[in-house]
């Protein structure tokens, strides 16, 4: 396996009484995408302040890129491109003077740093509005700048802190894209903080469930479905016409079936109250003797989709568990 | 102080850390690029001169100087000025400085508009220079940078110093260009040293309202109330310090009027008291430069030192003699509110927008 470019461990940030990060190990390869995952105030913003030597912590090492971040952040600063959750601009500065001033803040020559600039201003899709003021950009034109802004000094290392907050689904998804696009053309390791569930999954290798200053899983997604269950499990969603839930008593009793629930059926569609969603957990696969079971019962099949465990069952159930346990703990 | 400058200038270049080449290759053509502290420095500067608030100030301050020429030239012109001290020697031999100091009583003199709107100047350059930056979300942005984190600060005070020295002087040598102009009557060479050495005092002392207003941006997250907390403290220092000093004078007042030594014990108490002040301090350095005659910054507390003082004006050098432990303090008052800055800002966390 490769040498980690970030590597935290027994990372731990206390303010006070209250402990924000709490001995956190984590490590991150080059060139994978990581998403920190987490709801508000679980410790992601501050583990990236101290990856960038901007916090210090209270114990623990960060190593990124083999340099301590605590010791020498200019040497981390040089390499690490970070953008925060809420990216300001000089709003009376035109997006290329704000981007040319970053990269002399990086000892990049004025002629280098302008030609640099214009050509990422072009890769965000911003090159029109290069000579507009920043005061006048839109929320997605801003994220798309920070994009540009975190690029210019041509890090190995991009740290995104809540890339997508306040962005339509559109830009998002473009947003999202870019940046996949441009970790892989460029071999960049990202590592992007998100409460944003499902965005996080479309372009992350890895993700990172972070609660309450700890990591309580981390991996791929299916390695954290797999971490959760314990076992597989296949789950299957039938959308059937089901007035006097015979259809519902058939699959029931098939074999495999564990469990069978009442999935609460979309309101948005015209007529929902006669189609019965049901959501099949089996521990083997069931998909086509579920299809084949309906038919054979007489009743009209409107729907079979396959569930895979997204991250938001994933986050979800962790909440669950983490609630259990503590009830048992209490 | 271009003599300091170029010292750091040096010090930047010598510092293995910072001429380490960037790793992106940025210096391969062999041309070093500035360091970001000048960079930072360039852009302050620049941001200040562009922005409304200085074009206001400049305006204010012109129009001050304007006003203090006219009146001190109309004093001139209706004879030895009002303020004449009867010393018909030095009243011709230091009249180019009489331009500073006269006034035909419409309006102040330069001197006090100057010791009047020099902590304006100095407040209103930096009182947002951090907390707007942090509200902003600039903040966080750069200091991600490889930068120093207390480079962003050096910048700040470096660039609003040269600004404020670029004003003081500019005013100054107008003021001079325009009374040579009206009056026609040139400066001798230490007439010229005393004005320019008054500019530097001045542009010490505002930079000692500079880091005052840095400190309280350090401090306070709204650029409103770091405002307001300096103006307080220039208004408390114009208005009131004297005020309380007089009070505490009367009070502290020697029982025995008769008591030689407890009187001056006392009254040196209260001068100490007074020199506290960062205004007073300046009133006394400006006006023993501008006024050749002021021999002593002590009042007189006896009949016979007011009887034995001589009465002829001091040369150049010793004026400057006279006023250095001033200037001394001044200086030490600014590093003392910038150091209280630095560690204020070293010690703060900086997240986006908090």
């Amino acid at each position: 396996m490769e040498p980690a470019v970030i590597e935290l461990s027994k990372l731990t940030k206390q303010y006070g009484e209250f402990t924000a990060v709490n001995a956190l190990d984590l490590k991150i390869r080059p060139g994978e995408i990581y998403g920190l995952l987490g709801p508000n105030g679980a410790g992601k913003t501050t583990t990236i302040l101290m990856m960038l030597g901007l916090t210090e912590p209270t114990s623990g090492t960060v190593r990124v890129c083999g340099i301590d971040a605590t010791r020498s952040p200019l040497l981390v600063k040089r390499r690490v491109g970070y953008m925060p959750d809420d990216i300001g601009f000089y709003e009376d500065r035109s997006a290329l003077d704000n981007l040319i001033y970053t990269a002399r803040l990086n000892r990049i020559p004025l002629p280098e740093a302008r030609d640099r600039a214009e050509l990422l201003l072009q890769q965000v899709g911003l090159a029109h509005a290069a000579g507009k003021r920043v005061g006048a950009f839109s929320r997605g034109m801003r994220q798309r700048l920070g994009l540009a802004d975190v690029l210019i000094k041509r890090p190995e290392i991009i740290i995104l802190d809540e890339p997508t907050l306040g962005i339509d689904p559109e830009g998002v998804r473009e947003l999202l894209l870019l940046i996949r696009e441009l970790s892989r053309s460029e071999g960049l390791t990202v590592l992007l903080s998100s409460h944003h569930l499902h965005q996080v999954q479309q372009i992350c290798d890895r993700v990172g469930l972070f609660v309450g200053g700890k990591l309580i899983a981390s991996g791929d997604i299916e390695s954290l479905s797999r971490q959760l269950d314990g076992d597989t499990r296949f789950e299957v969603e039938v959308d059937v016409r089901d007035p006097d839930g015979s259809v519902a008593g058939r699959i029931g009793s098939m074999d495999g079936v564990i469990s069978i629930e009442t999935s609460p059926s979309d309101a948005l569609s015209p007529g929902a109250n006669s189609v019965s969603t049901y959501r099949v957990t089996s521990d083997v696969e069931l998909t086509s003797a579920l299809a084949l079971a309906v038919v054979e019962h007489g009743a009209p099949l409107l729907g079979l989709r396959p569930v895979r465990a997204g991250l938001d069952d994933i986050y979800h159930r962790y909440f669950e568990g983490g609630a259990a346990h503590e009830r048992v703990d209490g | 102080m271009s003599a300091w400058m170029a010292k750091l200038r040096d010090r930047a270049a010598k510092s293995p850390l910072r001429s380490a080449p960037a790793s992106n290759g940025a210096d391969a053509a062999g041309r070093r690029a500035p360091s970001p502290f000048w960079i930072m420095v360039q852009k302050e500067f620049g941001d200040h001169i562009r922005s409304w608030r200085f074009i206001i100030l400049l305006g204010i301050v012109t129009l001050a100087c304007v006003g203090s020429i006219y009146a001190s030239v109309t004093a001139l012109k209706n004879g030895g000025g009002a303020g004449g001290n009867g010393q018909t020697n030095a009243e011709n031999s230091f009249l180019f400085l009489k331009m500073f100091t006269e006034s035909d009583g419409s309006l102040p003199n330069f001197l006090t508009f100057l010791s009047f709107l020099a902590p304006l100047i100095g407040i209103a350059i930096g009182f947002d220079a951090v907390n707007s930056e942090r509200n902003k979300g600039t903040l966080s942005r750069v200091i991600s940078q490889p930068v120093h984190r207390d480079d962003f600060l050096n910048a700040k005070f470096v660039a609003g110093l040269l600004l404020i020295a670029v004003v003081v002087f500019s005013l100054g040598f107008l003021v001079m260009g325009m009374g040579l102009f009206t009056i026609g009557y040139p400066p001798s060479p230490e007439e010229f040293w005393r004005v320019v050495v008054t500019l530097l005092v001045t542009t010490v002392y505002v930079g000692l309202w500079l880091n005052l207003s840095l400190l309280f941006s350090v401090r306070f997250r709204q650029a409103a109330t770091s405002a307001l907390s300096g103006i307080a403290v220039w208004i408390f220092f114009l208005v009131f310090y004297g005020m309380i000093i007089n009070l505490v004078g009367n009070v502290t007042i020697p029982s025995d009027p008769t008591d030689a030594l407890a009187v001056m014990h006392q009254q040196d108490w209260l001068m100490l008291l007074q020199r506290l002040s960062p205004a007073y301090l300046f009133q006394e350095a400006a006006s023993t430069l501008l006024l050749p005659d002021v021999r002593t910054l002590n009042p007189f507390i006896t009949q016979d030192q007011a009887y034995l003082a001589l009465n002829a004006p001091l040369p150049f050098g010793q004026s400057l003699l006279l006023v250095w432990p001033q200037v001394v303090a001044i200086v030490a008052e600014t590093a003392l509110s910038f150091a209280a800055s630095y560690v204020a800002f070293m010690r703060q966390e900086i997240r986006s927008r908090s």
